[in-house]
């Protein structure tokens, strides 16, 4: 009988070239997967304008990262493929930095309370349970709203002599005081709507350990109003400072940031967001939700599919590292 | 292929000089010392025993490290079974357990093993229960089942029972514990040697070599040598680093990542 040790023993030694060692997650790893991994979630950062911390942290669990260290990682890594985005969407004119600022300002007041929230789950149990139901009810009902209207809105296209949809509703929410105008998104409207905006974000983005992008571009799109050209940009902005007060948190509470692990795959990540910043301009509006509406879905059917399914092992087993 | 460093301390030690090492490396295992003050002080017909040691005491993790393998070697004096036990160092360990509520699963149980050795490995000439009985396995701590996990969550033994063999399993699985019959190879009656492969995911730590001679069902021999794991170069620097100064470790990750993206969309400016 060969036991496992023996087999990834042999398996290591027939590629050993491009196997890396990972200093904080303390396991070896092919550098072409993990660039791969950076290249793909790049370039949807580039594309949509979400950070792809969502996609990106389950994936590094699945190949074999410690779930703590794929947390602290993906933040990291986060930050260096935010700035190359934002780069690339500000020399296109694509970012809107005042109402960036205004909504980072909500976000980190917002992250603050969501620590709290986080730290009393996780002394009451079943954070993950609480995480996992979370990213299904955000992801389906987001995902769900942009696709209807994504839909509707790729058939009106079709349609000759549809009505043009307006820019935005006014609602009660353009009733609000502190009235400013935010040129690069044609917006005249009440700072204290994007500053709500982004406390809610920041506090799902410290329980969820993620960037919080693609709950912050449906909102931008749907309740703000905000053109679809600028939101990537605008997110990404926002992302870069909710991911490195992530990143310096998690460094100095739980050492958990491999800084080798998110250099490698960043450089998949820059590659992958520069190409996908292209693709997406040749977009329509309408496209670019209804793909985003697609993996947003397709995320969450995964996570409330394996809440439900009988695990192959009821049993798990966690060092004090996790 | 791994790196096998071969350090010059390589050929048979004193046994005397084996004394020092248990001390210096704080060896838990009183069975072991006890074999030990048998094999030097006991009465001459149990002094007689083996002599051991490994191609090399420090398995290097480096950035290319992916699982590494050391030969442990060594005569016995006169015919009789070997075993080799490998040790890591200890380290607290959760074991839960999900079951079904409202649907969906959950973790609804947990037993927390305070002292479960973190790698665990055992290599034996011929099958443990034909070379030795089953209240010397249990006393010499030989074979994972008789390693002594003792949970510090209150249970009833039914259920620690089942936790503890989802444990074992699970660090089987990940290459962590292992048990590996008839690895032990003899050459003529008295050599022996044996190879012990650590997977890439190795903890690191001061390890515990055991070896037995083991006659008639019985041991009456053995001998303990230490073996370091540790990470060396630029991984122990950034490792080490991120524990140091956690605070400036993660302003120069943030950094570094910022830096990163800024270089990488320069190439692209006016293409």
């Amino acid at each position: 009988m060969q036991s496992s040790a023996q087999r990834q023993y042999l398996a290591g030694a027939l590629d050993s070239t491009m196997d890396i060692y990972l200093p904080i997650a303390e396991v070896s790893l092919d550098v072409l997967v993990l660039l791969g991994l950076g290249a793909a979630v790049g370039f949807l950062s580039g594309v949509f304008g979400v950070g792809g911390g969502f996609l990106l942290t389950p994936l590094l669990i699945f190949i074999g990262v410690p779930p703590t260290v794929a947390v602290a990682s993906s933040a990291n890594q986060l930050v260096g493929a935010s700035v190359s985005g934002v780069l690339a969407h500000w020399r296109r004119g694509n970012v809107d930095f005042k109402m960036g600022y205004v909504l980072l300002a909500g976000g980190l007041a917002g992250s603050f309370l969501g620590v709290w929230i986080f730290t009393l789950l996780k002394r009451l149990g079943q954070i993950e349970l609480t995480i996992s139901i979370c990213y299904v009810l955000l992801l389906g009902v987001l995902g769900g709203l942009m696709m209807v209207e994504s839909v509707r809105a790729l058939l009106r296209v079709h349609r000759p002599g549809a009505s043009r949809r307006r820019l935005h509703q006014h609602t009660w929410m353009h009733g609000l005081p502190l009235k400013a105008r935010f040129r690069r998104s044609r917006l005249y409207i009440s700072a204290l709507l994007p500053i709500g905006i982004g406390f809610v974000i920041g506090v799902f983005s410290a329980i969820l350990g993620i960037g919080g992008g693609f709950i912050m571009v449906p909102a931008m799109i749907y309740m703000l109003g905000m053109p679809t050209s600028v939101v990537p940009g605008t997110s990404l902005l926002q992302i870069i400072f909710v991911a490195a007060n992530v990143t310096v948190l998690q460094a100095y509470t739980n050492h958990t940031v491999d800084a080798v692990l998110a250099l490698v795959l960043l450089v998949g990540g820059v590659v992958g967001a520069r190409i996908g910043t292209r693709f997406g301009m040749r977009l329509r509006g309408e496209q670019l939700r209804f793909l985003l509406a697609l993996i947003v879905l397709a995320v969450a059917a995964k996570l409330a599919f394996d809440m439900t399914v009988q695990p192959a092992d009821l049993y798990s087993t966690a060092s004090e590292r996790g | 292929m791994s790196r096998r460093h071969r350090s010059g301390c390589a050929e048979g030690r004193p046994v005397t000089l084996l004394l020092l090492s248990i001390d210096f490396d704080k060896a838990r295992s009183a069975a072991v010392f006890l074999a030990l003050w048998a094999l030097c002080f006991g009465q001459p017909a149990r002094a007689d025993g083996l002599v051991a040691d490994l191609t090399s005491h420090l398995i290097a993790i480096t950035t290319g490290f992916t699982g590494s393998s050391v030969v442990l070697f060594g005569a016995t004096d006169g015919p009789g079974d070997v075993i080799v036990a490998v040790r890591g160092p200890d380290r607290e360990m959760t074991v839960r357990r999900k079951s079904r509520v409202a649907g969906i699963w959950v973790n609804t149980q947990e037993v927390t093993f305070a002292n479960v050795p973190s790698f665990y490995a055992i290599a034996a000439s011929h099958p443990m229960s034909e070379i030795l009985s089953p209240a010397s396995s249990s006393f010499y701590r030989l074979g994972i089942a008789n390693l002594r996990l003792v949970a510090s969550t209150p249970a009833p033994s039914v259920v620690v029972d089942a936790f503890r063999s989802a444990l074992e399993r699970e660090q089987q699985q990940a290459g962590l514990f292992s048990e590996r019959i008839g690895k032990v190879d003899f050459l003529g009656e008295r050599l022996f040697r044996t190879t012990i492969a650590f997977p890439s995911n190795v903890p690191t730590g001061t390890y515990l070599v055991e070896v037995f001679l083991v006659r008639d069902k019985d041991v009456v021999g053995g001998q303990t040598t230490p073996l370091v794991v540790s990470k060396v170069g630029l991984d122990a620097t950034v490792f080490e680093f991120s524990v140091r100064q956690p605070g400036f470790y993660g302003a120069i990750a943030v950094l570094t990542a910022i830096m990163a993206g800024w270089l990488a969309s320069l190439p692209f400016r006016g293409a």
